[in-house]
């Protein structure tokens, strides 16, 4: 479904991503591990087309996104969940949840029946809907930011950091939420630090340092390497 | 007592009491003057609304609102004066010639981000400016422009009347603020302020940036057009020192003033400083010694100028109001339901 080969990023002179491949296929919940600064963001702004990549192809689903605008992106149906929650504080959470659907903003029906399934994942949205999104708790905030990302109708889901700062419970509410919207058929592509929470979920994983792909494999062979283990479940 | 009072200025139906008031205006100033005064400020006011389109929802600094301004009034001007066109088509004209200017310095200019915009559009304005007092074949240089065409009246109606060009003025400035009303609550308002929220979390919504940023900008020069050429057919003269970009300068402090990004802040901060100005005119230069404190106590104690200052603390109120009384239900609540989702 997604496939990058020798792709590249750099800002200036510093080169944040070298010669990354790797694939993601339809249906899968797939993990990105890696420390701050692995370069995890940078790969997800360069797969959104947010920064263009100084070598190296992406293709989804047989089309090139190298050439296309973010919102051209959106469209073709990869759609980012950036890290830090982000919403429109001076907005509602129906109008936050409403400005995901600007890609499909003609099409009314289409985006009713996808708030229905946005207010059944998450059922707290429905009755906060007429809030402001700034009054909201952090946990409420990234159910609003995924839940606007979903309104664009991805049908590959990346999600930056979901867990960034969230209370542990409502951590382990939010994996279970990203494994229902994966098993309701949206591929997911999850960057993590929270490594034993996400590989519970996850089918396969990579992980990332110092803006390299070392290490790949499924979810037994990861949950049962010293290395993983040492690095990010400290077991 | 004071919140259900403040609470009632929220109110939609308060707008007619202001409409009320502007159309009761004339009749109860004191003399023509006042009434000339209150118009020009309804014309810097339009020209303040077109600027909050940009600046206040859409987050772009434009420091050439100033210079559409002048163009808008330099169009319907010389089109007036010299090709002796008679006023509407000229107005539409202007119209017409700031949004197509608009849409050439837009494509162009908002390439450039943050300050490096607004450094850009600051050179844009003066460049007009240069170009209406040098270029003297086709503008009269530092002459300016004479003998401009008032709007055509009709039956009794006789717009180099003060009064009649005050309820001119008024229904374009309420026309104005219905559209401006209209756009704030569409997704396109949402869609700029989107954008003014930050560049790549619009993108990965899937906004397409430029064309969005060149469709406010484009409003925004048009109503700056649409303000002036109604200021030239009032004031009937203009002079290239009307593209000056201190008059930007004047229409950023009204906005800030008033407040940026609100829906009446353009307005409220317009014709409190015109006032101002005015009542302060007894000291000459010498007013800025009083304004210029005024306003830095505006800026460190209301930053959200005057209307987005009164909505926050109006909201921190109402909410701080609605927490208490939901907490005095809740200790009333002796069986300490539990809260299912305690995200």
């Amino acid at each position: 479904m997604l496939q990058l080969n020798n792709v590249d990023v750099c800002y200036g002179s510093f080169k944040a991503i070298s010669d990354i491949s790797m694939s993601v296929e339809s249906g899968e919940l797939v993990v990105l591990l890696g420390a701050n600064g692995a370069g995890k963001s940078s790969l997800f702004n360069a797969i959104s087309g947010l920064i263009r990549p100084s070598a190296g192809q992406i293709e989804f689903e047989g089309q090139r996104l190298s050439g296309l605008k973010p919102s051209g992106i959106v469209s073709a149906g990869v759609v980012q969940c950036a890290e830090g929650r982000k919403l429109f504080p001076q907005m509602s959470v129906m109008q936050n949840l409403m400005m995901g659907a600007y890609v499909h903003r003609r099409d009314k029906a289409g985006n009713r029946r996808h708030l229905e399934e946005v207010f059944e994942l998450f059922p707290i949205l429905r009755e906060k809907s007429d809030e402001l999104a700034s009054a909201l708790s952090g946990g409420q905030q990234q159910m609003v930011a995924i839940g606007r990302a979903l309104m664009s109708r991805p049908r590959l889901l990346m999600l930056d950091e979901p867990s960034l700062g969230l209370a542990p419970l409502v951590v382990r509410q939010m994996f279970d939420t990203i494994q229902q919207i994966n098993s309701l058929g949206t591929t997911v592509l999850l960057a993590e630090q929270n490594a034993y929470a996400a590989l519970k979920i996850a089918s396969r994983a990579y992980v990332m340092e110092g803006g390299q792909l070392v290490m790949e494999g499924d979810r037994e062979t990861m949950l049962n390497n010293d290395e993983v283990r040492k690095a990010y479940i400290g077991a | 007592m004071w919140l259900k009072l403040a609470a009632l200025l929220t109110r939609p139906a308060t707008k007619y009491v202001f409409i009320a008031l502007a159309l009761v205006f004339p009749l109860v100033a004191q003399n023509e003057y006042q009434i000339y005064v209150m118009a020009s400020a309804f014309v810097w006011a339009i020209a303040v609304y077109g600027l909050n389109i940009i600046t206040g929802y859409c987050g772009q600094l434009n420091l050439a609102h100033g210079g559409f301004f002048a163009l808008g009034a330099y169009t319907l001007g010389l089109l007036t004066a010299d090709y002796s066109w008679s006023y509407w088509p000229a107005f539409v004209a202007a119209l017409a010639m700031t949004a197509v200017v608009g849409f050439f310095v837009g494509i162009v200019s908002l390439r450039l981000k943050e300050h490096y915009f607004a450094i850009f559009t600051l050179c844009v304005g003066f460049i007009m400016y240069m170009l209406m007092d040098k270029w003297e074949e086709l503008t009269h240089g530092p002459v300016g422009v004479r003998n401009i065409a008032p709007p055509n009246g009709f039956g009794l109606v006789d717009f180099t009347e003060t009064t009649p060009i005050y309820y001119l003025v008024l229904v374009f400035l309420m026309l104005t603020m219905w559209f401006i009303g209209r756009l704030s609550r569409s997704l396109l308002g949402r869609t700029f302020t989107a954008i003014r929220n930050g560049d790549e979390l619009a993108q990965s919504l899937g906004i397409n940036l430029m064309r969005n940023k060149v469709l406010a900008f484009v409003l925004s020069t048009t109503f700056a057009g649409l303000a002036g050429a109604l200021y030239a057919g009032m004031v009937r003269f203009i002079g290239p020192e009307d593209a000056n970009v201190l008059h930007t300068f004047d229409m950023i402090t009204y906005l800030l003033v008033g407040g940026i990004g609100t829906l009446s802040g353009p307005l409220v901060g317009t014709i409190g400083i015109v006032w101002l100005t005015q009542s302060l005119q007894f000291m000459e230069e010498y007013r800025m010694i009083l304004f210029g404190p005024l306003l830095v106590f505006l800026v460190i104690f209301f930053p959200r100028g005057i209307v987005g200052s009164f909505l926050s603390w109006l909201h921190r109120r109402t909410q701080g109001k609605a927490e208490a009384a939901a907490k005095a239900q809740q200790s009333r609540d002796t069986t300490g339901r539990r809260v299912n989702n305690n995200a």
